[in-house]
């Protein structure tokens, strides 16, 4: 059984008085130990909805309606809080856009390392400060010593984030789930980031969950590849062949849409109209209205996710040259 | 590229600085600046796409604004078409505000959100074509929506009511209704998601093949200026660092910061991320380093580069300000 295995999640929102819109509309995950999986949508495709429901994070108005949340073989749905918290920043670490969205302002880097570790283990000040050090040390800040008491905002925005995954990695955890880790640095900044990320996950085969926009930088990190639609996953698979030959219309509208994909000074390949919102969706297939292969049943039914060999497509008429390659 | 050396510049800066004075500390008698551009030479070519790339801190938006005249420089010139315009007064800067106009990156702030979207885009011929009967505007405005790709019925809706690809739109919509000849577009399409991203490239492409326009292209994602640009300038703490043909500057990539900036970008086929990297930040832009600002992390640099700047000089096809390429070291 993998490691982590969600089943049929959804979230909802409440939509006016007596009505709800789905958030996440029914999405299976599994990630084994040490994978890593890449999560790509477009903003409101439900990608860090998913992050934090995973963690259970979801706040009101909304609510996980409906699936079960496995990691290694218990529910974190019906886990007691306690329980919960022993899992959430320990087993499981999180990653955020900002910085500052772990980072407390006013207090040193060294503090929050401490308190981080004694949350979660019984260990005393000076062999906490010993292991944060090595951590800083791993994520090769420079001086690590010094950086530990420093506060966050003595330190640039890179550096900010090698402390954020030096904190993720504090308890050793066997998951780290990153949510746009990279998306407010600066190119150079966000190569150092990632190949730092994909090195460390490797090295100690922590399990990663990448959610990102970026395709370029999913095919750079992860092995696994699920392409969020409107709610759902369209697609699913190993991340090389869907990036090669991806299977369902709405993957390869979003491939070839990059820049890099067409002949300099040629037009762009862009996908027509926009993502619904999740209060007005369309009937069927929720892609099916800006789909170049959409056909009559597209606009009726709601394709299921479907295998095709390693990976599972959800389309009545996928793209499948090349798919069982 | 040998057909567009022959053509003439449409806006040319000279030595362009720009300092702005940052908040002083209550106890210290120090007036620290921020050095946003340190000399700035550049002239962008009648119909180009001209790119300015760098990271955030470069002083690209900083150079697109003071062009636009909405930033005044410390020092240095602006041309427009053979024109100084950096010291006019505001009326007779007027006729060239109709020329040129700007794209801004966020099309959520760049539109007024009390203003119908048909005022938004008629302000521009009111305030600058006064002469203009209110049919004419009217006409104006509808074929500048039509030919974005906007439904002219969305004249009578707010900006709050669109996506932010549709504001994009507007906003190129509100650029174009001068009909200028130069636009200046400050990180159009970072704020959008992918499949917008494409749709609005396209639009800007189009409106170049159109009306003739030139563009004063910048941004940092160095995959749109390989498919959109025609030359690039590469800007490093306020000052360009190599200009040259897109094709050649990705093919080339002479200045070791054009390098790494090239390394870092995340490839499709993967293996840009196998390699450690050690942890290399801009220095500030208050306390300049003495030589060459990219000395401290340039694995080139040695002695004179730590002590002189480099000036942007010609190397083969392209322009590079640094001693390296210069002494052959590279």
């Amino acid at each position: 059984m993998a490691l982590l295995e969600v089943r049929g999640l959804e979230v909802a929102f409440p939509k006016g008085p007596h009505d709800e819109a789905l958030a996440l509309r029914g999405v299976d995950l599994d990630l084994d130990p040490g994978e890593r999986l890449g999560v790509v949508g477009e903003s409101g495709a439900g990608k860090s909805m998913l992050a934090f429901a995973i963690l259970n994070l979801i706040s009101e108005p909304g609510r996980i309606s409906a699936g079960s949340i496995r990691f290694d073989g218990r529910n974190l749905l019906t886990l007691p809080a306690k329980e919960i918290r022993n899992i959430r920043g320990n087993r499981i670490s999180m990653i955020f856009q900002d910085p500052m969205m772990t980072l407390n302002p006013v207090l040193t880097i060294g503090r929050q390392m401490v308190e981080t570790l004694q949350a979660h283990r019984r260990i005393g000040w000076a062999k906490a400060r010993k292991l944060s050090i090595e951590r800083l040390a791993q994520v090769a800040i420079p001086t690590p010593e010094s950086r530990f008491d420093s506060y966050p905002h003595e330190l640039s925005g890179g550096l900010r984030q090698r402390v954020v995954i030096a904190i993720a990695l504090l308890t050793d955890p066997e998951i780290i789930i990153a949510d746009e880790p990279t998306t407010a640095l600066d190119v150079t900044i966000q190569a150092e980031i990632m190949s730092l990320i994909l090195r460390l996950c490797r090295d100690n085969r922590v399990g990663l969950i990448l959610i990102t926009h970026d395709l370029s930088v999913v095919a750079e990190v992860t092995e696994r590849l699920m392409i969020m639609y409107a709610g759902k996953v369209v697609e699913e698979g190993p991340t090389r062949q869907i990036i090669d030959h991806p299977g369902h219309p709405y993957s390869r509208g979003l491939l070839a849409a990059l820049p890099q994909r067409v002949e300099r000074g040629q037009r762009l390949n862009q996908i027509p109209g926009t993502m619904p919102g999740i209060a007005d969706l369309p009937t069927g297939c929720a892609y099916h209205p800006r789909c170049e292969r959409a056909i009559a049943g597209c606009h009726i039914d709601i394709p299921e996710l479907e295998a095709h060999g390693s990976r599972r497509i959800s389309c009545f008429r996928p793209l499948l040259a090349g798919a069982e390659a | 590229m040998t057909a567009l050396v022959e053509k003439r510049g449409l806006v040319e800066v000279r030595g362009l600085e720009k300092r702005f004075a940052m908040p002083t500390h209550f106890l210290s008698r120090e007036k620290p600046v921020l050095h946003a551009l340190n000399g700035v030479d550049a002239v962008v070519r009648q119909g180009e796409a001209f790119c300015v790339v760098g990271e955030s801190g470069c002083g690209k938006t900083t150079l697109g604004r003071i062009v636009m005249g909405l930033t005044e420089p410390s020092n240095g010139e602006v041309h427009f078409d053979g024109t100084r315009i950096d010291n006019l007064s505001d009326s007779r800067r007027r006729p060239f505000r109709a020329r040129m106009q700007m794209v801004f990156q966020n099309p959520y702030a760049s539109l007024n959100p009390r203003r119908t979207v048909f005022d938004t885009l008629a302000e521009p011929l009111r305030h600058l074509s006064p002469q203009m009967r209110r049919a004419e505007v009217r006409d104006a405005v509808e074929a500048v929506m039509l030919a974005v790709g906007a439904d002219p019925k969305w004249g009578r809706r707010m900006p709050h009511e669109f996506s932010g690809g549709q504001r994009q739109r507007i906003a190129i919509a509100r650029a174009l209704v001068t009909d200028p000849e130069f636009i200046v577009a400050d990180e159009p399409i970072s704020a959008l998601d992918v499949s917008i991203q494409a749709q609005i490239l396209n639009l800007m492409t189009k409106a170049r093949e159109e009306r003739g326009l030139t563009y004063l292209f910048i941004t940092h994602d160095l995959s749109v200026v390989q498919h959109f640009g025609d030359r690039v300038a590469v800007m490093y703490l306020g000052r360009i660092v190599e200009l040259a043909g897109v094709e050649e500057l990705f093919d080339r990539p002479r200045h070791p910061y054009t390098r790494l900036l090239l390394d870092a970008i995340p490839k499709l086929e993967g293996g840009s991320f196998e390699r450690e990297r050690k942890p290399g930040e801009l220095p500030n832009s208050i306390k300049l380093p003495p030589g060459c600002s990219f000395a401290p992390r340039c694995p080139l640099a040695n002695d004179r580069c730590r002590a002189e700047r480099p000036a942007l000089l010609p190397a083969g096809p392209a322009e590079v300000a640094c001693f390296a390429v210069e002494e052959g070291r590279d």
